[in-house]
């Protein structure tokens, strides 16, 4: 049955990107165990313009964990106190009454704060727009069983596009490195036929981006794994690193 | 008054797409590059037209609301896409997918645009399959498919429950390739507050930076609207919290129609509401009904013991189950369409045999799936929507069944346009979801994706250029131009009138009132009755809403409460039209069921010598009721028939 918890939250304000932000400390009563992370924020919120103050703006979409928009730093981890979800699948069973519940943004140089809780996270649609790609136009192409793909190589493939571009591996990592988010993309073709073809090329590219950006090193903490909602194996990053040493002696 | 000119080409309906096609304008090479195309929205039909103009040569701009293209709604699909390909061998062709999605629609679609559609289906597997979306395979190799509703054959093709994900991440690759020639310029954070009209064609936008605040105007030759729909009129949806219906109706406010309003689905299977803080609904793919099976209690006293606690769903005895779906239809059992299971549902709730502390719930169940299959084969079909129920409500559902509910899932009303997808607004064009052409009355499953990529890969590309042919000689306009100038002026000073209201409301607390009216009127039952008092509640609510509404904060920053107000005003304008279009349609049919208009069964009734046409709704001015106009619907190809799924 229903039960309900009284919280203290520390949330980041932060005007702007230029201001200077600081922790702000909010006390919510009568949170349903039931509810959201996210729709706790929204009751928060709803207090917030009851008393005549500014809410605290956050990034959220779809609020089923597949757009990659909410983000969300919860007591020191990226996407809050549960495994394999996103903050907006995380729910309020997760914490107890009398709980203090520290909120912070992504912290990482690549992604700077926009206001409160929300960041820029520009530098992956860049990364993307790099090599993130088969080259191929609309049009053109052969019929889809003209190309045979084994069931592993499809599964494998499939489980690293299921990435959704969140970010939490950046805010997880001490480096603030994008490393497996390009990884998960690199092996996703480079598991493929179609995009074999031109795996060097993408691999160098996408790599060079991403440390044009500002996005640290990979030193193997293995802390992106964890934090990960949709599972995504360091294993892509040992691929990524073949791929890129294997472009690297080509040159 | 505007006329309504549907263009459709001469012909057998197999051949109309092919003539079209070999007499159509074209645009040459080196004069694309000199014609500025704005596309809104960067979802499967946005994201791949953005692809497919840039490709070709035009110059993009391309704007989306979220801080990624990636981000669209498209993302959250999950079951599959539609191809009539006939790779299991199972009798599919182009023609039984066309009639399919007629029959399906329940004969209120266009014949022409439905067998376009139908038509250029398998190019769009074909597409995403070189883009490297991992669809699901055999061990063979071979492309792997499964069923869905309101098919008898095996046509959906899928990736695992993310379809839509894999299918917008390949058309968003496609769309970085071309931001990164630059042919595609990307605005993300910045929303369309209007559309600017010069001598009567849309000749640009003007948008607001989410993240600054400040208006901007871009011109284009021509104006691609792919928005999506207008579910979240209902504030519980399935739709993403920032899904909105402003774009089209800031196009209805400048002149283009509004076309079938009342034809919202609504998806048999959604995990059910549970508490008056819920924010949104979360959908469960049909997918599901492959292998699950709908069932509510036989007794009333079994169904009563369930909602007070006291008695589990699996210690029910099969002949105590009553699995309505295999009973009532049972050539489809439990994969008729949406609308008619989310009606089914609605019956066996509302007769005392719902489930779930509330009693609107019905059991989707896999015990039998799981002895047939083993656990494993299931966990491999569905085990991301498996985990993500569990998530959800804290329940196993390899163990205990799920409980589903219908909810508001999809709008296939929308902007109207022609048979080239150009609204009554010459240059106007809207695509996927935003426009109303394809699905009729009820979309089937696994075919808005197709819609989306259809319009947006091998629809739009080709018939914006028989527009754009005649604009070889229009040079690049200037934004200082008066129609710009009023056109931001107007903006600034709506924005300024939601800030200055300084009430007491937050825009969220009037938007689930507002969704409730909607719901409970505008819903899956419709009468006479309720309709008109939704119409006069909406009137108190629109009142209350520009009378006692609470903004913080200003309009040159970044404002979530704004952007969120300034759409709700908007949602409430279409809440109006919704309910008054499903009062004058006086049948049932898809989507729209009116309780007067229903067969002894219970089945929906359609009035065919009354109502086989398109309803358009002109804007008239504010305050004014909207002027309807109708577009006739010919079937030359189908055979108009009771549905029948039994």
């Amino acid at each position: 049955m229903e039960n309900t918890i009284n919280l203290t939250l520390k949330v980041w304000r932060q005007k702007n990107a230029k201001a200077k932000g600081q922790f702000e400390t909010y006390m919510v009563n009568g949170i349903s165990t039931d509810s959201s992370f996210l729709e706790m924020m929204d009751i928060l919120n709803e207090q917030l313009l009851n008393e005549n103050k500014e809410p605290v703006a956050f990034d959220h979409d779809c609020r089923e964990g597949i757009c990659g928009m909410c983000s969300l730093y919860i007591n020191g981890r990226p996407h809050g106190p549960d495994d394999d979800v996103t903050t907006c699948q995380l729910h309020m069973r997760k914490f107890k009454n009398g709980d203090t519940i520290t909120i912070e943004p992504w912290r990482s140089a690549a992604f700077p704060v926009l206001k409160d809780l929300i960041v820029d996270r520009g530098a992956f649609d860049k990364i993307q727009a790099a090599y993130g790609y088969v080259t191929v136009s609309t049009g053109g192409v052969p019929d889809a069983n003209a190309i045979l793909i084994g069931k592993e190589d499809a599964d494998e493939a499939m489980d690293s596009a299921s990435c959704i571009g969140c970010g939490a591996c950046v805010a997880a990592c001490k480096n603030g490195s994008a490393m497996l988010f390009v990884s998960a993309k690199v092996s996703q073709f480079a598991l493929l036929p179609q995009g074999r073809v031109e795996g060097a090329r993408r691999a160098k590219a996408m790599v060079a981006k991403m440390d044009e950006l500002g996005f640290g090193n990979c030193t193997n903490t293995g802390a992106c794994e964890v934090e990960c909602p949709k599972n995504i194996s360091i294993s892509n990053i040992a691929r990524l690193n073949r791929e890129f040493l294997a472009a690297k002696l080509a040159d | 008054m505007t006329k309504l000119n549907s263009k459709i080409p001469h012909g057998p309906v197999s051949q109309k797409w092919a003539n079209y096609k070999a007499h159509q304008n074209l645009v040459n090479p080196s004069n694309k590059r000199r014609l500025d195309v704005i596309v809104v929205g960067t979802g499967l039909a946005g994201a791949s037209a953005a692809a497919s103009l840039g490709e070709m040569g035009f110059n993009v701009k391309n704007f989306c609301i979220q801080d990624s293209p990636r981000r669209a709604h498209s993302i959250a699909a999950q079951g599959g896409i539609n191809a009539a390909k006939n790779y299991p061998n199972d009798g599919d062709s182009v023609y039984r997918l066309f009639y399919d999605t007629i029959k399906g629609g329940d004969y209120r679609a266009r014949e022409a645009n439905v067998h376009r559609l139908a038509e250029v289906s398998n190019s769009i597997i074909d597409q995403c399959v070189a883009q490297g979306v991992p669809f699901a395979r055999e061990y063979g190799g071979y492309l792997d498919n499964r069923s869905f509703g309101g098919a008898q054959v095996s046509r959906t093709f899928y990736a695992k429950g993310q379809t839509g994900q894999q299918l917008l991440l390949g058309a968003y690759s496609a769309l970085m390739r071309q931001v990164n020639i630059g042919t595609v310029k990307l605005y993300t954070r910045t929303e369309m507050v209007d559309v600017v009209i010069i001598d009567g064609k849309a000749r640009g936008i003007i948008t607001r930076d989410l993240v600054t605040g400040k208006l901007e105007r871009h011109f284009g030759h021509a104006v691609v609207i792919a928005t999506g729909g207008y579910g979240n009129t209902f504030f519980l949806s399935t739709n993403a919290m920032g899904s909105n219906g402003s774009a089209a109706i800031q196009c209805y406010k400048k002149g283009a129609m509004f076309a079938n309003p009342c034809y919202a689905q609504i998806h048999p299977t959604c995990i059910p509401v549970h508490g008056e803080f819920q924010s949104k609904l979360t959908l469960m793919s049909e997918s599901l009904r492959n292998d699950g099976r709908i069932w509510v209690p036989k007794k009333k006293e079994d169904a009563e013991a369930i909602r007070a606690g006291k008695l589990k769903p699996t210690q029910i005895s099969e002949d105590n189950r009553d699995y309505y779906l295999e009973r009532r239809y049972p050539a489809f059992g439990n994969l008729v369409p949406r609308d008619v299971a989310s009606r089914a549902a609605k019956e066996r709730c509302d007769a005392g045999y719902g489930v779930g502390a509330t009693g609107l719930a019905v059991y989707l169940d896999f015990k039998s799936a799981i002895e047939r299959l083993g656990q494993k084969t299931i966990e491999a079909r569905y085990g991301n929507l498996f985990q993500m129920y569990n998530k959800i409500v804290d329940d196993n559902p390899y163990e205990t069944p799920m409980m589903i509910y219908p909810a508001i899932h999809y709008t296939m009303g929308g902007i109207w346009v022609d048979y080239e997808c150009m609204t009554t607004i010459e240059g106007l064009y809207a695509i996927g979801e935003a426009n109303f052409s394809d699905h009729g009355a009820n979309r089937l499953g696994a075919s808005a994706l197709m819609q989306g990529l259809a319009d947006g890969y091998f629809v739009l590309p080709y018939t914006i250029q028989n527009y754009l042919a005649n604009d070889i000689r229009t040079p690049r306009m200037s934004t200082d131009l008066p129609e710009f100038e009023a056109a931001e002026k107007a903006v600034k000073e709506r924005f300024a009138k939601l800030l200055a209201i300084k009430g007491k409301r937050s825009t969220d607390s009037l938007h689930k009132e507002f969704g409730l009216v909607m719901w409970d009127f505008v819903g899956m039952g419709r009468n006479k009755a309720g309709l008109e008092k939704a119409l006069s509640r909406i009137v108190e609510i629109r009142k209350e809403f520009w009378s006692n509404l609470l903004i913080p904060g200003e309009q040159n920053e970044m404002n979530p409460e704004l952007e969120k107000a300034n759409r709700l005003a908007d949602f409430i304008e279409i809440g109006e039209l919704m309910a008054r279009d499903a009062l004058h349609r006086e049948e049932s049919c898809g989507g729209h069921f009116r309780e007067e208009y229903q067969t002894e069964d219970g089945e929906a009734l359609r009035q065919d010598d009354k109502f086989m046409y398109v309803g358009c709704w002109e804007y008239q001015g504010e305050g004014v009721e909207p002027k309807l106009n109708k577009e006739p619907l010919n079937y030359e190809e189908t055979e108009v028939k009771q549905r029948n799924y039994k």
